[in-house]
């Protein structure tokens, strides 16, 4: 499978705990545990950038209540 | 409220006045017909079901999409999402230009601002998204008799097209206000296109134990010869919601589009549109939109794995069956008692008794659902 990279640097120390770690888990190499914790932890700042206006909102009520979804 | 993928609501439904505008010049716009499939997807990217979509897939977007299961800006998205056109009409097509998209029947339905104009590789398409090339995989036989050249760039829609059942239509913004109202904060979203059996509803109760709400989520379009018609699907949930579930605590709407039957990527397609309608979860079963042998039973739950991003979690259910000892529901991992006590939910089983026109037993499906499929002429897609 045709992938991108680029080399990120860390510790010795750490890439070397991480080697332990990994050794019989589902991780084929340093990178790809990583990459997973990395986007793990970039998911979880995750923003909700979603705004509704008042009129917007009260439009979608109505459509509500109008096919019985709301009272 | 869970973000929606990618943070923002995707809206790229035309103002009035910029629809009048595009609809003054659709003479002089080169104009690409799409069969209804594509118009589903044009009205999904439009109204957030596809977020953070905004159009087809450019080349990167495409080329990232089949090589990573992301987007090019790491999102995942795992089912390509492009507007397919022959090379001829590709020749008239340039970068920079606006195509009118319209339906079958010729009526204009949305604008296509082109960015990107490929060529791709329909049997790498087949493998990596279906991981198969056999034609007679519904998924690629449809990918395989796609034209040459892909088109990508924003869209937008005019307007939505009516279908026969717009009572159930809804769109994210609509079901995340609909759960705000309902004072759901956790919401289990379960994709279907069959009617339901006593499995099904034994997985949806056992999701809502966990969660405030239950979105039944049918997929109403193209499936294959022998799968329920969508009316019956409908039908049969009506029936199923209004004898055995709280008003207050489940809810259904529709998602109008194809099946695709790519297993374990559409597993990971379903989750991100159900997070868009704003579930915090989703119940992943066994062979999830599988169809055939063609996917290990448990291969749409264990990708997962390789999504700790997505956002929405998924609840994953083995298959369950009818024991006739501990008269109830029961798994592999409840049950004490062997397979000759069990009752399997063979879809295939309660379909060769309906087509008969015989009630299946009730440990398999809620008879007032099994009269409900009966009372249709022909419940099966032709």
């Amino acid at each position: 499978m045709e992938k991108e990279f680029t080399p990120v640097s860390i510790p010795t120390s750490l890439y070397k705990k991480i080697e332990e770690k990994i050794k019989g888990t589902e991780f084929s190499s340093v990178s790809s545990y990583v990459t997973k914790v990395l986007r793990e932890s970039l998911s979880k700042n995750e923003e909700n950038k979603e705004v509704f206006s008042a009129e917007e909102e009260e439009k979608i009520k109505e459509r509500l209540k109008a096919l019985g979804y709301i009272d | 409220m869970i973000p929606p993928h990618g943070g923002q609501l995707v809206n790229r439904l035309a103002e009035p006045g910029r629809k009048a505008e595009i609809l003054s010049r659709s003479d002089e716009l080169v104009s690409i017909v799409i069969d209804p499939d594509l118009v589903s997807d044009l009205e999904n990217i439009a109204t957030g079901v596809y977020s953070p979509l905004t159009g087809f897939l450019n080349r990167a977007d495409f080329r990232s999409v089949l090589n990573q299961m992301r987007l090019s800006n790491d999102l995942p998205w795992t089912i390509p999402i492009v507007i397919d056109v022959d090379r001829e009409l590709a020749g008239k097509i340039k970068p920079g230009q606006e195509v009118l998209l319209k339906t079958e029947e010729m009526k204009p339905v949305g604008v296509l601002m082109v960015e990107d104009r490929y060529e791709y590789d329909r049997e790498e398409f087949s493998q990596k998204v279906y991981g198969t090339t056999d034609p007679r995989h519904p998924g690629v036989g449809r990918v395989l008799a796609m034209k040459e050249v892909l088109l990508g760039g924003p869209v937008e829609l005019l307007e939505l097209e009516p279908t026969p059942y717009d009572r159930y239509r809804l769109s994210p913004k609509e079901t995340r206000i609909l759960f705000r109202e309902k004072g759901w904060k956790t919401v289990v979203g379960f994709q279907t296109r069959n009617t339901p059996h006593l499995g099904h509803e034994y997985v949806q109760k056992a999701a809502l134990t966990f969660t405030d709400g239950l979105f039944i989520n049918p997929v109403i379009g193209r499936k294959k010869k022998g799968d329920f018609r969508d009316e019956v699907i409908l039908a049969s949930y009506e029936e199923l919601i209004r004898h055995y579930y709280l008003r207050e605590r489940a809810v259904m709407a529709i998602l109008k589009m194809e099946m695709r039957y790519a297993g374990p990527r559409e597993a990971i397609h379903h989750a991100i549109i159900r997070k868009n309608f704003g579930c915090t979860h989703i119940i992943i079963g066994r062979d999830h939109a599988g169809v055939g042998n063609y996917y290990h039973p448990y291969a749409a739950q264990e990708i997962f794995e390789e999504f700790p991003d997505l956002g929405i979690v998924p609840l994953f259910f083995k298959s369950f069956f009818f024991c006739k000892k501990c008269g109830s529901i029961e798994n592999e991992k409840t049950c004490p008692h062997d397979s000759s006590s069990h009752i399997q939910f063979s879809g295939t089983r309660i379909r060769d008794l309906l087509v008969k026109g015989e009630i299946p037993p009730p440990e398999l499906m809620r008879p007032e659902v099994a009269r409900i499929i009966l009372s249709f002429d022909n419940p099966f897609n032709d």
